[in-house]
């Protein structure tokens, strides 16, 4: 039998319209898919990179920060500045400045994994925008305080 | 006799007015239930912000077209390029005049009818030369001529399968063509016309399938890329306006007009059937249009000249033999 012709190309190209408009239709009363993006918004997955944050132990409810400055170290685009001094009666030194400088941040997480004490992990924040530079030098150890 | 003549005038006047109304509304309306259908289709909501469901949307892109500057491309001729948007309007407009909404709603019943309306509707044709001519610019070229040989190769079907038609009414009167459908609606005698009709009348308007003069892909936007503002938006309206007329064409020879259930106030409230017949068709054609991939243009011609023509001529000499019999 020969797959093409006259009249059966009309009767195959016929029933394959016919059927392509039933898709349309169908898909036509099917409910919608996609987000309305400020009007509802998805939940982040877990596993989603944003900028460094700092942590509180779940246990002491204090951030476990110890100064050491590895994460600064670490950080291939010198963007976290760490300081930390020594209170008196206190054994160990502790934190009184944390900053990160995203406009640098390649999010590439080499602080993350270098913290001893799992102090820093990476944010949630996705939308974010600015006019300036300055905008985005973020002082994480407000951060922390503001979430409470 | 003079305040007989004077009353025609004023109906005539009156007539027009409304007509270039109506235009605007129903580019409004055919813009939003395109937007809403094709993005159903693609399962999103399509217009929500501007008034509920986004019905304002089309109005607030009205006021924003109308405050674009007009831009004219430097090398283009200027004078052809201003007046082809404008003479893709007109042909437009006047067809509409002629057309039975119901059996007293009428501009004008001509007893040439619908010699008329296809005879000023195929200026549009030069219009859109005229426009990709002027542009001076290739893919506004290219779109035209494309735009030219498929309205042009495919008007004879269009032609051949309404004489079937007129073979079985004896009149061009619109009116009169209506009125022949009170015991029948000519789609149940005449289908293979009425399927040739609906084809080609896609192929005339240049919606997909057979949007080759306006292929986005390849010609950016066809005859109309330079245009802006208002110019870009009387094309838009004469595009949706010229549906508007194919569709009203075919619901007149093959649809019955405005015959449907009887209503009070039957001369003028009939018209209710023929508005609700002919945005079912509009409907339909939007539905073809996010349906089908655009054919290539020698699959347009071929099958116009191989499958339309032959199919139109056959029906043709089969009618006129039946008519003829009986």
């Amino acid at each position: 039998m020969r797959n093409s012709g006259y009249f059966r190309d009309l009767y195959v190209g016929g029933k394959s319209l016919i059927i392509g408009l039933g898709v349309t239709l169908k898909t036509c009363f099917l409910p919608i898919v996609t987000v309305q993006y400020p009007r509802e918004k998805l939940d982040i997955t877990p596993n989603y990179r944003g900028h460094i944050e700092l942590v509180r132990d779940a246990e002491t409810g204090e951030c476990p920060c110890i100064v050491c400055g590895m994460c600064a170290r670490a950080c291939p685009s010198g963007c976290i500045t760490v300081k930390g001094e020594k209170k008196e009666g206190e054994k160990k030194k502790s934190l009184i400045e944390f900053k990160l400088d995203f406009t640098k941040c390649s999010l590439c997480g080499t602080c993350v994994e270098t913290c001893p004490k799992g102090a820093i992990n990476y944010s949630q924040d996705y939308n974010i925008a600015g006019f300036t530079k300055e905008e985005f030098h973020y002082d994480l150890i407000k951060r922390l305080e503001e979430k409470g | 006799m003079e305040t007989a003549g004077n009353l025609v005038l004023l109906r005539m006047v009156i007539a027009v007015v409304l007509i270039v109304a109506f235009v605007f509304l129903n580019a409004l309306i055919m813009g939003y239930l395109e937007r809403k259908i094709s993005a159903r289709i693609q399962r999103r909501p399509g217009l929500m912000e501007v008034g509920p469901h986004g019905i304002l949307q089309l109005l607030i892109d009205g006021f924003k077209l109308i405050g674009k500057q007009l831009i004219i491309p430097k090398d283009a001729d200027r004078f052809l390029f201003r007046l082809a948007p404008l003479l893709s309007f007109v042909p437009v407009v006047l067809p509409l005049m002629v057309i039975p909404f119901s059996s007293k709603l009428q501009g004008r019943d001509f007893d040439i009818g619908l010699i008329f309306i296809l005879a000023i509707s195929s200026l549009n044709v030069m219009a859109i030369l005229m426009a990709g001519w002027a542009s001076n610019n290739k893919y506004s070229l290219f779109g035209a001529m494309r735009s030219v040989a498929q309205n042009i190769s495919y008007e004879i079907p269009m032609l051949l399968s309404l004489l079937a038609v007129i073979f079985m009414t004896n009149t061009f009167s619109m009116q009169g063509i209506v009125q022949a459908q009170n015991k029948i609606w000519f789609f149940l005698v005449q289908p293979v016309a009425f399927l040739i009709y609906i084809i080609a009348s896609f192929a005339e308007t240049n919606r997909a399938p057979f949007d080759l003069p306006e292929a986005e892909s390849e010609l950016t936007a066809g005859y109309h890329t330079e245009y802006s503002g208002m110019g870009f938006s009387l094309f838009m309206l004469a595009e949706y306006a010229n549906m508007f007329v194919v569709c009203s064409i075919a619901t007149v020879m093959f649809l019955g007009g405005w015959h449907g259930i009887p209503l009070p106030f039957g001369e003028y409230s009939n018209a209710i059937w023929f508005f609700m017949k002919v945005y079912g068709l509009m409907v339909f054609m939007i539905w073809v249009r996010w349906t089908y991939p655009r054919t290539r243009f020698d699959q347009l011609m071929n099958f116009c000249w191989k499958y339309l023509i032959p199919f139109a001529l056959v029906n043709l000499l089969v009618t006129v033999v039946l008519v003829k019999l009986l």
